[in-house]
């Protein structure tokens, strides 16, 4: 039920000195919570009252706090980003919780992204998969016309809810396997969709999932944890074209070495 | 960076996966076939035993046809067995319990036990029938295994039909995951088609599981 009177929180939150410390969960009480902060805006107030203290503050990612920037990163009551529909951490408000409930905070867990302090996570094997091919090689130049290019509304429209993916690394974390699959497929799948994309896809499919691979990520088995997480509400069917997109690119694409033309 | 292709497929993670869900697909064809035979025992023992001398007139062809799904099956298993350890050293570990299923199924969680309950019940069904007693019997003149009489001795015993009915039970629980997964897996899933493939996997694995699970509770109450 929502509140609408400050609460008093207990938390159990995950602390860690370094990433190759051994952690555990700590017991924490705030008081005077107002239903109107957001779940960042809690911890803010926990950190100050252990500044006070001269206590350690909880180290944990946060940037724009409005939903889009995806650095905030927090598995709340075993669930990323608290579980509720299509929402960040940052946008998890504190009316959804009630005076004297007791929330467990820990970091996002994958052997892909290790633990730098306690709930901040190191997830730059995300930022090497995209690097591995979640780009298009054009000379941007000036804007182009807006119907140069024809591309079927559907079409665009499906690019488009791929590329909203902001890279928080949800899916891994609620992936039963620590798949990166869902994240690596909604750029496979936006690029894919498009004529911009569409010259490199064969070396981004086989470059991406190789990358993938190679960093410690699980093997997808269609349980659909990561879309429900999905705070972007990405679709498992990603997952599926970029199957498609790299089986085609592995029996057909050859790149021959020494190939000639400008670089 | 990975540019050279084929050699990656069979090492990646969809490549396997692949390999695991066609691997699958055709098990689930061989259930199909393996079901339709097993309905001939109600068709009483000479339908039955001249089906299985048939199978064995195929000689040399038989061999390969066995050959070929026993080939299917190791793929299967065995690639399975590797991807399940990659995925329990991937994942995660929390403190506390994670929570799952808002995707996750119950059937989906639990692929890897009830394909290992399977591993343990074909090496047993292997044993016990295709490998059990052999007794001879005349069907219009002709010499044959008495395959019938193995399966209705065996099915005597309500231990057996139980322990058949768990594995079938498994079977089901294991295919109403697996056979749609196979098609997502393969590059199948599309809005438009999806939801029904689905559904024929859940008619599948009911369909299946139930139906040797029904010849078994049959062999049983018929007796030998």
């Amino acid at each position: 039920m929502a509140s609408t009177e400050n609460m008093a929180l207990n938390l159990k939150i995950w602390r860690q000195k370094n990433c190759s410390s051994e952690g555990k969960l700590v017991d924490y009480r705030v008081e005077n919570v107002s239903p109107e902060q957001s779940f960042l805006e809690m911890i803010d107030v926990l950190n100050e009252q252990l500044v006070r203290k001269g206590e350690d503050p909880i180290a944990f990612d946060h940037d724009c706090r409005e939903g889009i920037c995806g650095m905030c990163s927090m598995v709340i009551d075993g669930k990323a980003h608290g579980g509720f529909k299509n929402t960040t951490t940052c946008q998890v408000h504190m009316r959804l919780y009630k005076d004297g409930d007791t929330i467990v905070i820990e970091p996002f867990r994958a052997s892909a992204f290790p633990v730098i302090k306690d709930l901040t996570v190191d997830r730059t094997s995300i930022d090497k998969v995209m690097a591995a091919g979640g780009y298009v090689s054009a000379n941007t130049g000036n804007a182009p016309d807006g119907n140069a290019i024809p591309i079927p509304k559907p079409v665009a429209d499906e690019a488009m809810d791929a590329a909203a993916c902001i890279g928080c690394g949800a899916c891994v974390a609620s992936c039963p396997n620590g798949s990166g699959m869902l994240f690596m497929s909604a750029k496979i799948s936006q690029l894919a969709l498009l004529p911009q994309g569409k010259p490199e896809a064969p070396r981004r499919a086989l470059n991406m999932v190789y990358t993938h691979d190679s960093l410690g990520f699980g093997n997808c088995s269609t349980h659909g944890e990561c879309e429900a997480t999905c705070p972007k509400g990405i679709s498992i069917e990603h997952i599926s074209r970029t199957n498609r997109e790299y089986v085609k690119a592995a029996f057909t694409y050859h790149e021959k070495k020494n190939a000639g033309g400008a670089s | 960076m990975m540019t050279s292709a084929v050699n990656h497929y069979f090492g990646s993670s969809i490549g396997r996966k692949q390999l695991v869900a066609v691997s699958g697909l055709l098990l689930c064809g061989f259930l199909v076939s393996h079901l339709l035979g097993n309905l001939l025992l109600l068709a009483g023992p000479d339908a039955f035993n001249l089906y299985s001398y048939k199978l064995f007139a195929l000689g040399p062809l038989l061999y390969v046809i066995e050959a070929v799904l026993a080939l299917i099956f190791l793929v299967h298993m065995y690639l399975a067995v590797r991807i399940t350890v990659e995925n329990k050293r991937a994942a995660g570990k929390y403190a506390v319990k994670k929570r799952t299923g808002r995707g996750a199924t119950l059937m989906s969680v639990t692929m890897p036990y009830t394909g290992l309950v399977l591993l343990v019940f074909l090496i047993l069904h292997l044993i016990n029938l295709k490998f059990g007693t052999m007794y001879t019997t005349t069907v219009d003149g002709i010499e044959m295994r008495d395959i019938y009489k193995t399966t209705m001795e065996y099915f005597a015993n309500p231990v057996s039909v139980a322990w058949y009915c768990v594995a079938m039970f498994c079977a089901a629980f294991h295919t109403a995951h697996g056979f749609s997964s196979a098609f997502h897996t393969i590059g199948w899933n599309h809005p438009k088609y999806y939801g029904k493939i689905k559904i024929i996997g859940y008619l599948y694995a009911i369909l299946i599981g139930g139906g040797f699970a029904f010849v078994s509770v049959w062999a049983y109450l018929r007796g030998v």
